[in-house]
């Protein structure tokens, strides 16, 4: 399995948003304006990387060796949730202009399910540490992906007269279909 | 906001503020899981089971967890549980354990839970918090049942697994894959709306 196979597959046969459900909740509230869209992308990646690099580790040289995988749920979901609080004091430290941009997206990745989904899913496919890290580069570029594409096509519909009962909710819901059925297009790129 | 009584706490989680069409929470799970009846039912149950069981304890310890870890403390409590239901699954259902693979155990960051233990369990008495799990939990069995059955009878002619639809009828293979699933609930969300504004009316 090479890494480039692992990379597109993340990010564009089985996007995250698109094809796995994962991150809807974002998906949904937050892709209203492309630059906040693109934000909000940009800040899950960067944490998407880091937690699936640290639960690959944790599992792996922790929860495997003392036989504790029945831990897994537990300790992953604190990571996560610990982790984004860190990431946040470190940007907020290190790049005053990244943390006004990033700022009040940070806090509400700890809920989104495609970081828990990511980390879940490596464990299950038995990726090593380099392989894990590409599948978080290539979930994260696929969900920015998602949700910009989604943005533009929403800054459109402002313009655009829908019936009552399809505004807001209903109507993004409906786009998302489409734009699954544009992305499954994407399944006969590689094979597996 | 005045207190409601016992019934309608228990009532308003199957319409009035239906976690998935009016609240629009726990949408993952709600769009992964559904493109069969029985998964949709087991997800349901899942979700409930650790929705009321976190809800009794978050409520039983609301005044003992100082606020400033209290997310921590609800998503530990929630973990544990969703660990449990997801041993439970892979004991006695196998089958259905595999279909739904990473979706159990991602109840745990499903908005839905987290947001009732905030909204509602962190406040409120342990009874009225049972209520308030059960109805919420149950609005949520129903939705995902009503969504998976249309998926199911309209993307491969069956429901529950039992052939309904007539012979030679050409299932729509679209809708147990993804865009079926974004486009049903597109259409659920709407209808939901379009018959609360005629009630409003």
């Amino acid at each position: 399995m090479n890494l480039l196979v692992i990379f597109i597959s993340a990010a564009l046969i089985n996007n995250f948003v698109l094809q796995q459900f994962l991150g809807i909740c974002p998906f949904v509230g937050v892709s209203k304006k492309v630059d906040s869209a693109f934000s909000m992308g940009m800040a899950t990646t960067f944490v998407m990387v880091i937690a699936a690099m640290v639960t690959w580790l944790i599992y792996n040289l922790i929860l495997v060796p003392f036989n504790l995988q029945i831990l897994q749920y537990v300790s992953f979901i604190l990571v996560i949730a610990s982790l984004v609080q860190f990431v946040e004091m470190f940007i907020k430290k290190v790049s005053k202009p990244l943390y006004d941009a990033l700022g009040i997206f940070l806090p509400l990745i700890t809920t989104n399910c495609a970081i828990l989904g990511l980390a879940l899913t490596a464990v299950l496919k038995e990726y090593n540490f380099m392989q894990t890290l590409i599948y978080g580069v290539g979930a994260g570029v696929g969900f920015t992906l998602a949700l910009v594409i989604m943005a533009g096509i929403r800054e459109e519909l402002e313009l655009v007269d829908v019936p009552k009962s399809f505004r807001g909710a209903a109507i993004t819901m409906i786009l998302a279909g489409s734009l699954a059925l544009a992305f499954m297009g994407f399944a006969g790129i590689v094979k597996g | 906001m005045n207190k409601k009584t016992a019934i309608q706490e228990f009532i308003k989680g199957l319409w009035d503020e239906n976690p998935v069409l009016v609240q629009l929470l726990g949408l993952c799970p709600t769009l992964a899981v559904t493109s069969s009846a029985e998964n949709g039912f087991a997800m349901g149950m899942a979700a409930t089971f650790v929705l009321v069981c976190s809800s009794f304890l978050v409520s039983m310890f609301r005044k003992v967890i100082p606020p400033q870890v209290r997310i921590a403390a609800f998503i530990v409590i929630i973990a544990t549980f969703v660990t449990i239901a997801d041993r439970f699954l892979a004991a006695f259902v196998p089958d259905i354990s595999k279909a739904l693979g990473p979706f159990i155990p991602l109840i745990i960051v499903n908005c839905m839970i987290l947001g009732r233990q905030e909204a509602f369990a962190s406040k409120n008495s342990i009874g009225r918090s049972l209520l308030d799990a059960l109805g919420m939990g149950l609005g949520f069995t129903l939705t995902l049942l009503v969504l998976s059955s249309i998926r199911e009878v309209l993307g491969s002619g069956t429901w529950f697994g039992m052939q309904i639809m007539w012979k030679g009828f050409a299932p729509w293979g679209v809708m147990t894959q993804a865009p079926g699933a974004f486009i049903t609930l597109g259409c659920l969300i709407a209808g939901a709306n379009w018959i609360n504004e005629r009630r409003k009316a």
